[in-house]
């Protein structure tokens, strides 16, 4: 469930509407690494997970990914506002003005509509997570792309903004990363699928002590606790249990 | 008020709706940081801290401007959630 709230995360207001800028900055809507797939992408993914920190972490960084989303919209608005005919044929913007008048359409800068296959959702721990981390750095090339196109200092705010947010979401989600493989064999992260294997039966078992004796993986008590046991807490603490 | 927070009685729409943002900002950074820390005690204790002061700021501004959610409405004879402008507008300039 979701929870409305009237307001943006954060604020746009811009005075000069600038179509040409529009068409640049609706590829962040519903371009290859636009906001709607970001958030498609985490809120999708989180069924599969087994961790209960990456869990969080999925639901809370496509929450906010809503709310981008309606930032980006929000910005293409604005700089499509009170725009006149001949605004709009000198721009550029004529095609989509044709298709969509100044409506919101979920598109990418160059015409092509959004589409599922610019995300994935592989029910596989650690592919997803490393698909979060390069999408994450994709979407804050494009904004890095927009700011050395775009000179309004009302519309590089806000971009700014989303830009860094990128670099604080990949930055988590390297953290969930690690926490997963925390929880995983080490001498071979890929020995099983956290996310879909039941049990690492078919795991080998690893002598850790260096004394010979076969180790229980640690694994293999991992998912004998059940996914989200076998550590307390990701740091090793026993809060949390 | 617990948490000891007290705005002007003029204070703004445009004035409550800044702190609404940086306190709810704060909050949702910080909480992403918890997910993956979740036992850090200063990130749990600023945590309630930026909850609290997001709060009173919330609460004020809808008493005196509006909800801005649908559990923020007050009882009145006209249904308040269409009057206010909408996010995507712009505004408080």
């Amino acid at each position: 469930m979701w929870l409305y709230e009237k307001r943006l995360q954060y604020p746009v207001n811009i005075k000069t509407p600038n179509a040409k800028m529009a068409q640049f900055i609706m590829s962040q809507y519903g371009g290859p690494d636009g906001e709607i797939g970001a958030s498609m992408r985490y809120l999708s993914q989180r069924y599969a997970m087994p961790y209960k920190e990456c869990k969080a972490l999925l639901t809370d960084i496509g929450t906010e990914e809503l709310a981008h989303m309606e930032i980006v919209a929000a910005i293409i608005h604005q700089l499509t506002r009170d725009l006149t005919l001949e605004e709009i044929e000198s721009s550029g913007f004529g095609p989509y003005y044709i298709d969509h008048a100044t409506g919101i359409w979920p598109q990418a800068a160059g015409g092509i509509p959004f589409n599922a296959c610019e995300f994935q959702s592989k029910g596989d721990t650690i592919t997803d997570l490393f698909e979060d981390m390069a999408a994450e750095q994709k979407a804050r090339s494009t904004y890095d792309n927009i700011l050395r196109v775009v000179k309004d200092p009302d519309v590089c705010d806000p971009i700014r903004y989303l830009r860094e947010r990128e670099i604080v979401h990949f930055q988590r989600f390297g953290e969930a990363a690690r926490i997963v493989q925390d929880h995983l064999d080490s001498k071979d992260f890929y020995a099983f699928n956290p996310a879909f294997d039941p049990t690492p039966a078919v795991l080998p078992a690893i002598d850790q002590s260096g004394n010979g004796q076969p180790a229980v993986p640690k694994a293999a008590v991992n998912a004998a606790d059940g996914a989200d046991g076998g550590m307390d807490c990701c740091c090793g603490c026993s809060a949390g249990k | 008020m617990a948490s000891g927070f007290q705005f002007s009685e003029q204070a703004s729409a445009k004035q409550l709706m800044d702190v609404i943002d940086q306190a709810s900002f704060a909050l949702d950074d910080v909480l992403l940081f918890l997910d993956t820390h979740p036992c850090d005690p200063s990130a749990l204790s600023y945590y309630q801290y930026v909850k609290d002061l997001r709060k009173y700021a919330v609460d004020s501004y809808a008493s005196q401007y509006g909800p801005l959610t649908k559990d923020q409405t007050a009882p009145g004879n006209y249904w308040s959630w269409v009057t206010e402008k909408w996010p995507w507008e712009g505004g408080y300039q």
